[in-house]
């Protein structure tokens, strides 16, 4: 894939992707070297807002999403790791094309100028660009995964009439080889915040999520949330835990990478000896 | 209140019965509401702030059904939605169903209608923060509020930070300790906050409003 044109994008990570999930950065610069995509990271970029922000002052969710909407280059489309950070900055790009006049305000705030026609789009969708169906190279090894959207990528009413993301991570990992097993609870909702503040609840439904993979005869789970991939495996109570996988982490195994020792070291359930097992890692 | 029968009084004199609307009947056997206490412009402000598309709801109770929380709320969505249609702005403000809602839009997807049910919960969140109504889940309130503070001081938000404010908040050092220690031998929580330059930036946007602000 080294002949690929290179492709710039600016690179919006999230405060989760840069911490707790960090080893989902890595793999996904790693993943991006191989694809040929060179990932700018937004200058001095800020939280999005997050749901706290949103739910109790919707203006400063929208004013913090828009500072970093008023530094992202109009010229490279806005790459963007963690869904709920996609699902916020879209939603207030949307306002911000669709209304002058909150736009001219925002770019009074900041002084800079603020372009309705900037891209912004999920990782998975620049992979789905590619191609990934002629991509001859990288072999999974039948390694059978269950998807795990969760429930942001999933349509927020908001966006009702943006792209929708169903199938597309099965499609790009069984071009490398993985079988998917899609008859689980692939976009229930994961616990998301109140993983914090009511842990026993978010363990029963984790624990179902999971359930549903093992029964529907999954070895793992990949999702592409950093939240998610955390909540689901330090909320999970059951016996036979499953290992979760970021997409990129897996995405990245499969077009070949060798410095997955730190990226799989840092989950708190082993994904190691599965891995051994299918013959992936050394 | 939506286990029992429910029915409309006003003043003593029973005016018409609500058909109860969720099975079981394990709750009280009957819930009143008082006519006299209907604010009339409650739906219309809900409804002019949210966006949410009140009116097209029939009350099919889809929302209900998918929710993952709904075992967590004392009220399920379509409760709130039918209190909010009555008017019954004390009632709404103080369930717990609008803070435990966590933005799934699980049931706006199922929603015949579209009607955007979460848009319509963080409204009466805020609704019940400006009327100073009493919050039934605060520990999801302090959540909130930590978060929004550390965005406040780092311009990020710093995990590690907002955990142990919540602990001591709470007192509750023991509660999760297990997972805390795991994440921190795994370097899953960074000790040091990452900050962005332009904190000026994002001073200005907080109103002093949010330093005093306590569940």
């Amino acid at each position: 894939m080294s002949d690929r044109n290179i492709f710039e994008y600016s690179y919006f990570p999230g405060c989760s992707v840069i911490t707790t999930a960090w080893e989902s950065n890595q793999s996904l610069m790693q993943a991006c070297q191989t694809l040929g995509l060179n990932l700018v990271e937004l200058e001095d970029w800020n939280c999005c807002g997050s749901s706290s922000a949103f739910t109790i002052d919707p203006e400063l969710g929208f004013n913090l999403s828009a500072r970093n909407l008023s530094m992202a280059d109009p010229q490279r489309p806005l790459l963007v790791m963690c869904p709920r950070c996609l699902h916020y900055l879209r939603k207030v790009h949307q306002v911000i094309r669709q209304d002058k006049t909150v736009r001219k305000a925002q770019e009074r705030r900041w002084r800079r100028p603020l372009s309705p026609d900037l891209e912004i789009i999920h990782f998975l969708e620049v992979v789905v660009k590619l191609e990934p169906r002629s991509w001859k190279q990288g072999s999974l090894n039948g390694l059978k995964f269950m998807p795990y959207f969760g429930c942001t990528l999933f349509r927020p009413p908001a966006l009702r009439r943006e792209r929708y993301y169903q199938g597309e991570i099965d499609k790009v990992l069984a071009a490398l080889g993985a079988v998917p097993v899609t008859q689980g609870l692939t976009t229930h909702c994961c616990g998301s915040f109140l993983s914090v503040v009511r842990p026993e609840m978010v363990s029963r439904m984790v624990n179902r999520i999971i359930q549903s993979a093992q029964m529907a005869g999954a070895e793992c789970l990949v999702t592409v949330c950093a939240l998610c991939q955390l909540n689901l495996e330090i909320r999970c109570t059951l016996e036979n835990k499953l290992p979760v996988f970021h997409f990129s982490e897996i995405l990245a195994l499969g077009l070949g990478a060798k410095d997955y020792e730190s990226w799989f070291a840092r989950h708190l359930v082993d994904p190691r000896p599965l891995l051994w097992e299918r013959g992936l890692i050394k | 209140m939506f286990n029992g029968e429910m029915s409309v009084k006003s003043k003593g004199k029973e005016a018409f019965a609500v058909q109860p609307l969720a099975g079981g009947g394990n709750g009280p056997s009957a819930a009143f509401i008082e006519v006299d206490n209907l604010d009339r412009e409650f739906a219309e402000e809900v409804e002019r702030r949210s966006q949410a598309g009140l009116r097209r709801c029939y009350f099919c109770r889809s929302c209900g059904n998918g929710c993952p929380f709904v075992e967590a709320m004392d009220l399920p969505p379509y409760g709130i939605m039918r209190l909010v249609h009555y008017g019954l702005r004390e009632k709404v403000l103080a369930a717990n169903t609008i803070w435990i809602c966590a933005n799934c839009h699980t049931c706006s997807s199922q929603c015949p209608m579209a009607v955007d049910i979460a848009a319509m919960m963080n409204t009466l969140c805020q609704m019940a923060l400006e009327e100073r109504a009493k919050v039934a889940a605060p520990d999801i309130l302090n959540f909130h509020l930590e978060v929004v503070r550390s965005i406040e001081r780092h311009g990020r938000t710093h995990k590690l930070g907002i955990m142990l404010r919540l602990k001591l908040l709470t007192g509750e050092w023991f509660k999760d300790m297990d997972i805390g220690l795991m994440m921190l031998a795994k370097r899953k929580l960074d000790l040091r906050p990452s900050r962005i330059r332009a904190l000026k930036e994002i001073h200005r946007l907080f109103l002093p409003y949010w330093k005093v602000m306590k569940p």
